[in-house]
């Protein structure tokens, strides 16, 4: 599925710190609204998001209701070696997405 | 006639159910930063939020968190939370750090139901608890509009 953004630099010197950004297409209904019909709309959200760097995770969030639609997160990790980057958002409705960059460090 | 009333009742309790149990307070707030620093003591300081004063749309409010930290294997930040007062619950986000981040900041987007304070708390490798937090006034809440 290509409903995931990834914002990183493809390049990077050794030691740096580069912002990782990182999108993704999702309603997060928050289980907390009524629908047309009055009744509430079941909870749909991203609950999870984790990177890993040659599969060290470098960073981790929980999501809860009160994240924006199409969420959207923005870390800095420090650049050691090249490789891959991959992301992963994991939620109710058994929903999961991975997304995964490369990057060469120099 | 009975049989009408009860079932107005339960027409009224219907509406009114949702809203009356799931509401984060003040109170529901200060019981989840107890939960958060297992009653240990919490410092304002260090902490940055960034968070604009006036928000039109609660639907998508930008919000950054900063901590001064070093982020060395000796001292670094492990968490960083944000939590809020009037939403339906308090909880907004936790992440998880470690030195591999370099510099211990988070950026996202949150909804806020209403105008409110919201907290961002940060735990250190050494398990102090640092916070900041900011007054955000919101126009139009989150939650409120039907879907189309």
């Amino acid at each position: 599925m290509a409903n995931a953004l990834i914002n990183a630099p493809k390049t990077a010197k050794r030691g740096d710190t580069i912002e990782i950004k990182a999108l993704i297409l999702h309603p997060m209904e928050t289980g907390f609204r009524p629908g047309t019909n009055g009744r509430m709309i079941p909870r749909n959200i991203i609950e999870t998001f984790s990177a890993r760097w040659n599969g060290e995770e470098i960073f981790k969030m929980a999501f809860s209701p009160a994240i924006a639609a199409n969420p959207f997160v923005s870390f800095f990790t420090v650049a050691r070696e090249s490789g891959r980057i991959d992301f992963l958002w994991t939620g109710d409705q058994d929903f999961r997405v991975a997304e995964s960059v490369t990057i060469a460090v120099t | 006639m009975a049989q009408r009333r009860s079932f107005l009742l339960g027409a009224a309790a219907v509406v009114l159910l949702p809203f009356d149990g799931a509401r984060a307070t003040p109170e529901a707030l200060a019981e989840l930063i107890k939960e958060v620093t297992g009653g240990k003591e919490l410092r304002v300081g260090k902490v940055k939020l960034d968070v604009p004063p006036l928000i039109e749309n609660g639907n998508t409010v930008p919000l950054t968190v900063s901590v001064e930290s070093p982020m060395t294997d000796a001292d670094y930040v492990k968490t960083i939370h944000v939590l809020n007062e009037k939403n339906p619950q308090p909880h907004v986000f936790t992440a998880t750090l470690s030195p591999r981040n370099g510099r211990a900041q988070v950026g996202t987007r949150i909804k806020l139901a209403d105008t409110q304070k919201v907290v961002a708390i940060a735990e250190t490798s050494a398990g102090e608890f640092w916070s900041a937090s900011a007054e955000v006034i919101v126009t139009i809440a989150a939650c409120i509009e039907d879907v189309n």
